[in-house]
């Protein structure tokens, strides 16, 4: 597995749906094209929901990491401005 | 003059506790409506109702407080914007559905192409009761697809691209059914527990699903005095002719065999499910070896 450089994380385990992506989408906004993102969130809800929402707005989906702890952490690489 | 109800009826003008007032009701299909369509629903209820039209549940339109002696002037005002009278009775009615792929993220069918493809093939046909087509895009259900008397639910069914995928994992948690397992960099779906809802891949980030976008079709359902879950029989129907074919048999199959007054649930249940498995087996199986 190659290492991925991860240049931001956010956690949105203390929010709910909708703003577990809306809180993603803005820590992507502050990024530039290529760097990297961890999205630190909850089993549930928010890891069925929030890797299709991220590509919907077509950012690159890296992996999800199972923390085993109830949370997971998923890397994305930011496409487009 | 004498009033033929039965008639006015079936032009879809439903009779008011309001003496001589009715509120007439529109075709719609699968829910649309154009902007000039509206306009003009809004001037006639403005003009011949009483300045406000109701939403049905099932997705038409009703003006209502019109009078008996405008229904010509009405009929014609309305055909002047797009729009014609709905119905009511014992025929197919309304083939309601939710906005599907050509809108919404989570459709896998084009519901409303559908929607227009049925309601030309079957809308006002005469039949022994009342049967209700409604088609919903995904598993989500926001249509209710099984509490028709015809339901058609879109869905997708997966095979996994082993030299498209990055094993990220992202399909194992979109997951709802558990169908999906990832063990060094494979990936194991049980089909048993697949409910083609598409979920996977959707969220799949590198495209690393085959998809067969199709229906599942239920039968029998009723929502009303009494409460039925329509059943399927065909657990997935990818080809699109098939669906045609099972719809034209099942509603064949309702005007042959249902008494008059009698809803498709009912019909089913006297004469045997069974019976009408067999046939629906019969057409499905039947066209995949015309092939």
């Amino acid at each position: 597995m190659a290492a991925f450089q991860i240049n931001d994380t956010v956690d949105i385990t203390d929010v709910v749906c909708p703003t577990t992506f809306v809180k993603a989408k803005v820590a992507l906004e502050e990024l530039d094209e290529g760097q990297i993102l961890s999205i630190h969130m909850n089993d549930g809800e928010p890891v069925q929901n929030v890797p299709r929402s991220i590509k919907e707005e077509g950012h690159k989906i890296l992996k999800l990491i199972d923390n085993a702890d109830g949370t997971y952490d998923l890397l994305v690489q930011k496409v487009g401005e | 003059m004498a009033v033929d109800y039965a008639t006015l009826k079936k032009g879809g003008f439903m009779r008011q506790k309001q003496k001589n007032h009715f509120s007439l009701r529109l075709r719609v299909v699968g829910g649309n409506l154009t902007a000039e369509q509206l306009a003009k629903i809004a001037e006639v209820a403005a003009q011949f109702g009483d300045g406000h039209v109701h939403l049905t549940s099932r997705q038409s339109v009703e003006i209502p407080f019109v009078k008996l002696e405008d229904i010509d002037a009405v009929k014609a005002a309305l055909a002047e914007g797009g729009v014609e009278p709905g119905v009511c009775g014992p025929r197919v009615r309304t083939v309601t559905a939710c906005q599907g792929e050509a809108i919404c993220p989570s459709g896998c069918i084009d519901t409303y192409a559908l929607a227009k493809e049925l309601d030309e093939r079957y809308f006002a046909r005469e039949l022994p009761h009342k049967f209700k087509f409604g088609i919903t895009g995904c598993q989500n259900n926001c249509l209710k697809s099984e509490e028709n008397d015809l339901g058609i639910k879109g869905g997708i069914k997966v095979q996994w691209k082993k030299e498209n995928c990055i094993a990220c994992g992202v399909c194992v948690k979109a997951c709802r059914s558990g169908a999906i397992t990832l063990q060094d960099g494979e990936i194991t779906l049980d089909e048993s527990k697949c409910n083609f809802c598409g979920r996977c891949c959707k969220s799949c980030p590198t495209e690393a699903w085959d998809e067969t976008h199709g229906y599942i079709v239920s039968f029998g359902g009723l929502f009303g005095n009494s409460i039925c879950k329509g059943e399927p029989i065909i657990p997935f129907i990818a080809d699109h002719e098939k669906l045609m074919q099972l719809c034209d048999a099942a509603v064949q199959f309702f005007a042959d065999n249902a008494k008059a007054g009698e809803r498709f649930r009912f019909c089913l249940e006297r004469v045997g499910f069974d019976k009408f498995r067999e046939k629906m087996e019969e057409v499905y199986h039947g066209s995949i070896s015309d092939q």
